[in-house]
């Protein structure tokens, strides 16, 4: 059903505002059901399978289960996502295991800064945006002639 | 009636959307505005780390010029997307987002993406423009920068709140109103310039998969028009609101096929082995000069494939067996290699899915699918509205102010509305901008929109009394729904209003079925484009019967009545433009051939905010001199 959430791992995000996936979520489909303090996909015919919801999940309790329409049961894509890389388990129908590792940045989380390093200008009315040439690795924005 | 407090929020800039675009022109606006002490203000409807269409993540990044190592000018992109897109695009726009792209993706580098690089440290290329890239962390790192900058320049992003209307005084935006989808609130934000960077429009048409898998969209179905929306209803002229995009992906879970054809140089073939490029060749002839020049654009590799389906020939199959065992045999004599080799193509193939489309992986999985062993089914996707991929919707937008381009009346890239600026998916004729492209775009954006501010902003001027009607009619289908929820015994059904899931039924329904969606086989004709309008009348009076149980489902509610107009400008353009320009998009039956004679031109729209009425025109192509 798209993204599910196992009943037994969740612990509806205790003592926050609101849960990891409700605040992730890019269609808005988490909810918290606050009575059994667990999360549940409200709508899963408009989950896109992005496992958004998965990857952030403190507890690792929710899972994807392939839509139901054109997906055999059976297997699964399970991420766990780190601070510079993310591993993958692909279990097949007939029980074979793929595992993948790939890399998801170069820098530390939270450092990005908005200009990379490159010299900016102040002319607000040249066609060069505020760090170019220089992070066009040119002497000049080109135009044409 | 629903009582939601009103939060007024005031600032110079506002940004609405949260992808790649608008997390370019955050970037680049908030730059400006810290040296000319303005104040940024960005919304989006989801969370930023993930909004937008590459909230999955992407494997490659698709447009990369490579000035300076001589790769390529930007002259030959555009050559390359006027090519692809039959001879319709905005030159201009197309060229300044090609001179900027590239310090997009270095600053992407610098920012943390990783993007391959080989033995001489030089980019990875997949295809010509396309660069490799581990990209599963490619938003979380973009909106990084974007919140940074703005943390910097003292600025403000709201996330969770919903924006439905542009707020109008006369030609000019000067803002725009939603609701927060986390607690009863309406906000009004009040600007002197407004960028509009919401995405393109998936879900207009009915999609191929069914009940559980209707969100297996290949592009996401939280792009809902919303862009379109705003710019229409705006008073915005609009272009190209004709070409939709239609990709050729792996069946049903719509994996890309980019590293497949590009990387591996896979063939496409029909069930009985001929493959279509090949075999219909001559069909390119028709399509002339487009179809014989190369590449060939999109929508006539997409055409070919649907001839052989439309001749019973199908399923189409990607060969992926082959490609593989082709790419072994190169280490035939070196076992050593070969094994290592295999490895790597193995990795680099599910990564693309992994990365992108995790669905395909999991298919793949669940089909006990070994690439190197069996082919796997392609298919063209139903249609989306996405101007920054291989279609062209959006809004009509002033060109570069350095550029002697005949398309200028304002700051680069603002609306034909004033003060309105478009990025992304939200701008029109300049396809072939991805994420990259868009990315750079929205810095343009930033800038220009800057620029506006300083030598023009004024403070908006806001009617109060049409503004309390504007939230009246947004929070409407709240109260309908309390109003007569009761009348049955299942609120399902009831023959006061309709709840957001029946109206999208409708609204695919007759888009499918009319419009030249999936089951019609991508054909329509005059005949069905009037019938289609015939029934968008009642469906346009319906949507104000819309009836929504909680913020949820008033949010639902307002993304279909934006897919509506998205889908309402779409079949006008089509009925006005008299002829069939991209057959593996949309084939016009009565109009069957291209007119280069009178159609080779830009088909505009724009509905009237005064009189409610849309005018439809032609618009002059312009080439850049010599290029």
């Amino acid at each position: 059903m798209p993204s599910f959430v196992i009943a037994e791992k969740c612990d509806g995000c205790k003592g926050q505002d609101k849960t990891a996936c409700m605040y992730i979520c890019p269609n808005d489909l988490m909810l918290l059901d606050t009575e059994k303090m667990k999360a549940f996909n409200r709508d899963p015919s408009m989950c896109w399978e992005c496992q958004c919801c998965v990857k952030i999940c403190p507890q690792q309790a929710m899972d994807v289960r392939g839509y139901s329409d054109f997906i055999p049961l059976g297997a699964s894509c399970v991420p766990l996502r780190g601070s510079q890389d993310i591993m993958w388990t692909v279990k097949f129908r007939d029980g074979s295991i793929k595992r993948f590792k790939f890399p998801i940045r170069t820098t530390e989380e939270g450092t990005a800064d908005p200009l990379g390093g490159y010299s900016a200008h102040d002319d607000l009315n040249s066609e060069a945006l505020a760090t170019e040439p220089a992070s066009l690795g040119l002497d000049a924005v080109p135009t044409v002639s | 009636m629903a009582n939601f407090e009103t939060v007024e929020v005031s600032t110079d800039l506002l940004i609405l959307g949260g992808g790649f675009s608008a997390c370019g022109v955050a970037t680049e606006a908030a730059y400006w505005a810290k040296k000319n002490g303005l104040k940024v203000t960005l919304v989006d409807k989801a969370a930023l780390d993930r909004s937008g269409a590459v909230a999955m993540g992407l494997s490659a990044i698709n447009q990369y010029v490579g000035v300076k190592d001589g790769e390529n000018t930007c002259e030959d992109y555009v050559r390359y997307v006027r090519q692809d897109l039959m001879g319709i695009s905005r030159e201009d726009l197309v060229y300044n987002i090609a001179r900027h792209v590239d310090s997009t993706v270095h600053l992407f580098e610098k920012w943390g993406l990783k993007i391959w690089t080989d033995e001489e440290g030089k980019y990875v290329h997949e295809g010509r423009w396309q660069l490799m890239i581990n990209g599963e962390s490619y938003k979380i790192i973009i909106a990084e920068a974007a919140k940074n900058a703005i943390a910097d320049a003292g600025g403000e992003i709201y996330e969770r709140v919903f924006i439905v209307e542009p707020l109008l005084d006369g030609n000019k935006c000067v803002g725009a109103v939603g609701f927060s989808t986390r607690e009863e609130k309406f906000y009004v934000f009040k600007a002197k310039a407004t960028a509009i960077a919401a995405g393109g429009a998936v879900h207009v048409f009915r999609p191929r998969s069914v009940g559980e898998g209707f969100g297996r969209s290949w592009y996401p179905p939280f792009n809902t028009g919303s862009s379109a929306y705003f710019t229409i209803k705006a008073g915005a002229e609009m272009t190209c609101q004709e070409v939709r995009f239609i990709p050729v992906r792996f069946k049903d879970a719509y994996g890309p096929v980019g590293a497949w054809f590009l990387l591996f140089k896979s063939r496409a073939i029909s069930a009985e082995g001929g493959e279509y490029m090949a075999v219909r060749k001559d069909e390119l002839q028709n399509w002339a000069p487009y179809g014989l020049a190369k590449p060939i654009p999109a929508n006539l590799r997409n055409y070919l494939g649907m001839l052989d389906v439309d001749a019973g020939l199908g399923p189409l199959y990607m060969e992926t067996a082959e490609a593989i065992n082709k790419i072994a045999d190169a280490y035939k004599d070196d076992p050593k290699g070969y094994k290592k080799k295999m490895k790597e193509l193995e990795a680099e193939a599910w990564e693309d899915f992994l990365d992108m489309t995790i669905s395909q992986a999991h298919l793949w999985a669940a089909l006990n699918v070994k690439p190197e062993e069996k082919h796997s089914e392609i298919a063209a996707c139903e249609p989306y509205f996405i101007g920054s991929h291989s279609g062209a919707s959006g809004a009509w937008v002033s060109g570069p102010e350095d550029m002697d381009t005949p398309y200028k009346w304002g700051y680069a890239n603002m609306c034909t509305t004033e003060a309105l600026f478009a990025a992304g998916d939200a701008s029109g004729a300049s396809s072939h901008k991805f994420s990259s492209g868009s990315h750079a775009e929205g810095r343009i954006v930033g800038k220009a929109a800057i620029k506006y501010i300083v030598e023009k902003g004024a403070e908006p001027n806001v009617d109060a009394a049409k503004l309390e009607e504007i939230k009246n009619t947004i929070l409407a289908p709240l109260d309908r729904y309390q109003e007569f929820c009761k009348l049955t015994t299942s609120p399902e059904v009831n023959p006061n209003y309709l709840l957001w899931r029946q109206f999208m039924d409708r609204l695919q329904k007759i888009m499918d079925e009319y419009a030249g969606g999936v089951t019609a086989a991508f054909k329509t004709s005059k005949a069905n484009l009037d019938r289609a309008m015939e029934l968008f009348d009642f469906l346009k009076e319906d949507s104000e019967k819309l009836a929504a149980e909680d913020i949820y489902s008033l949010e639902r509610c307002w993304e279909n009545v934006q897919r509506m107009w998205q889908g309402e400008a779409h079949v006008r353009t089509m009925l006005f433009r008299e002829e069939t320009r991209w057959p593996g998009y949309y084939f016009r039956a009565d109009t069957p051939k291209m007119d280069e004679e009178n159609w080779h031109c830009f088909a505009n729209c724009r509905w009237d905010p005064a009189s409610g009425e849309w005018e439809m025109s032609k618009k002059d192509i312009w080439n850049i001199p010599g290029v």
